[in-house]
């Protein structure tokens, strides 16, 4: 891209307005996907072209960006989308959760709470929570109008049906605001309660499938569930090996080939954040 | 309640272009009643039946319901959330083919829970505990709760569509030819289960088929249809021990007389 002269966060601003109307009119209608006529952007669909484009459209100079995926600030698609703004913005990248003004993600909500005035961008590959049991997009259509969700339960009782429990881990159905039943995108279960009456805005882009979403600050987020087997977050065992923090959400780290093994913080800037010096410690992640 | 019909039809039509699907349909159908409608294969029983369930718009005419609060209600004006409200509360429609009724990517038990949860149930061991109740009702053993209906022969799915509608105990049901495509011995087995359900339950039904043994062992009344329009109606045992028109003596000669 070099000696190239792009606009402002790449996209022209005539796009960019587009994109912030239908960011309007999600966060007016909470749960609700608008489509967008979204633009193909210089990296492939898997990297979250829809989130790209919402946080291209909602940054500004004095932004402070922070980009995870599974947790981690140094994964490759983070740093490529961290890469990415640093280029055509030039605002200001961090790696504290607190100190960001716009967090776009991938498959993780930050352990640290996050505060009013900050936004949380998600990146989403399937929009549609009741694509799996009705295919036909008219017809998903006419069931959010309705709000016949009846379906959503389906799901959850076949789960228990064969599993003995809600076995559903990720992409946990959410319904928003008393309405509009809605997919968090592929986050952990364990996520889901920090949806609940967050007072950051959060954002939820699909680029190959056109959508974006919105959760308001202060919006009720509740985990769909049966009265018999209530929704429940994942638990671990132990602390983290690194740190030591309990509640919060671990990866397992396969250390060699004789089956040696710990569970780490995925969120890395949480973890770092709760060791005082990182040199006295095992090198986990390299 | 027994002092109007359940459902009032009044000058139904419904055409595909040039093509009559049906004409000139006017009865009234009574709480607890079983009706079938007769008729050679494109007479418009089927397209009847989709009018009067509104699965198809009609061109013309009305269909009146009696609604359970007693009120009277054209099912044209009805919004669409109303409608589908009372489509899987109040009714039910068994197809002949019960992959079009099922949904076969599912477990037998959330099949028949499904309208349950449509319905706001939400406790998991109720529901299940429903739909075991009537897989029992309906002669499939409770250790196939889990399996999907596409292990299932056809009468057991035939079987297992009715109990996903019969689970909200619907006052009236439309069914399309549920006995078609099946074997002798099990269309006998289903006709009998079919017959105890609809006399417990007191339903009313309305039941297409071509099969006059059929309509002989479930129907009080047959109307008989013939290019779209009815050209006889009367009592069962009347129409058949009786008929009237021509073409309906040639339906009744048509069977082999038990
Ligand atoms: N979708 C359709 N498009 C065009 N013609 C149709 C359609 N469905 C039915 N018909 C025609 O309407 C008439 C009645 O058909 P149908 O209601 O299916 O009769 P039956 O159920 O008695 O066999 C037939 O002439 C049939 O060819
Ligand atoms: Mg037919
Ligand atoms: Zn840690």
């Amino acid at each position: 891209m070099n000696g190239v002269a792009y606009n402002f966060a790449y996209l022209d601003e005539q796009t960019k307005r587009m994109i912030r109307r239908a960011i309007l009119k999600a966060i007016a209608i909470p749960g609700y996907q608008v489509p967008f006529a979204a633009r193909e952007m210089p990296m492939p669909y898997g990297w979250g072209t829809g989130g790209v484009q919402v946080t291209a459209a909602i940054i500004g100079p004095n932004d402070r960006l922070k980009v995870i995926d599974q947790g981690a600030d140094d994964t490759t698609n983070a740093v490529s989308i961290r890469a990415f703004f640093r280029k055509v913005t030039n605002v200001a990248v961090t790696t504290h959760t607190g100190d960001a003004t716009i967090i776009q993600t991938r498959h993780r909500i930050p352990e640290q709470p996050l505060a009013a005035g900050q936004i949380l961008v998600y990146q989403v590959p399937i929009p549609e929570p009741l694509r799996f049991l009705e295919p036909r997009e008219t017809e998903t259509r006419v069931m959010h109008g309705l709000e016949d969700y009846g379906l959503m339960h389906v799901k959850l009782y076949e789960d228990i049906a064969h599993h003995g429990r809600i076995a559903t881990a990720y992409a946990y159905p959410v319904k928003v605001a008393d309405r509009y039943v809605m997919d968090p995108s592929p986050i952990p279960k364990f996520d889901n309660p920090k949806m609940h009456m967050s007072p950051a805005l959060q954002l939820f882009g699909a680029g190959r499938e056109k959508r974006i979403y919105a959760v308001p600050p202060y919006t009720e987020v509740k985990s769909l569930d049966f009265e018999d087997h209530p929704f429940e977050i994942q638990t671990f065992d132990q602390p983290c090996a690194l740190c030591g923090a309990r509640n919060v959400y671990l990866d397992e780290v396969i250390l060699d080939d004789r089956g040696g093994r710990m569970f780490v913080c995925s969120d890395t800037d949480g973890c770092d954040s709760r060791r005082p010096t990182t040199n006295d410690q095992p090198e986990a992640r390299s | 309640m027994t002092d109007a019909p359940i459902l009032e039809v009044r000058d139904l039509a419904k055409a595909y272009g040039a093509r009559i699907g049906c004409v000139d349909i006017s009865f009234d159908l009574w709480a607890g009643e079983v009706l079938a409608v007769v008729g050679e294969s494109g007479s418009g029983k089927t397209t009847l039946l989709s009018c009067l369930s509104t699965r198809l718009a009609a061109d013309r005419g009305s269909v009146v319901y009696a609604m359970r609060d007693g009120s009277r209600r054209d099912l044209s004006t009805m919004r669409e959330a109303e409608r589908r409200f009372l489509m899987r509360t109040d009714w039910g429609f068994v197809h002949q083919n019960p992959a079009d009724g099922l949904r076969m990517g599912v477990s037998a038990g959330a099949n028949v829970g499904e309208r349950l949860m449509a319905v706001g149930d939400r406790h998991y061991g109720h529901i299940r505990g429903t739909a075991l109740d009537w897989l029992d009702r309906v002669e499939i053993d409770a250790d196939r709760i889990d399996d999907r209906p596409r292990a299932f022969s056809g009468g057991m799915r035939q079987r297992l569509q009715i109990a996903r509608n019969l689970v909200t105990s619907p006052r009236l049901v439309f069914m399309d030819e549920p006995t078609g495509g099946l074997d002798v011995s099990v269309q006998a087995r289903l006709l009998d289960l079919m017959r105890g359900l609809v006399r417990d339950l007191g339903l009313s039904v309305i039941i297409v088929t071509h099969d006059l043994a059929v309509a002989r062992l479930l129907s009080h009344r047959i109307m008989v249809m013939k290019e779209g329009r009815v050209i006889e109606h009367g009592l069962t045992d009347r129409v058949l021990d009786d008929p009237r028109e021509p073409y309906t003596q040639l339906l009744v000669s048509s069977i082999p007389q038990a």
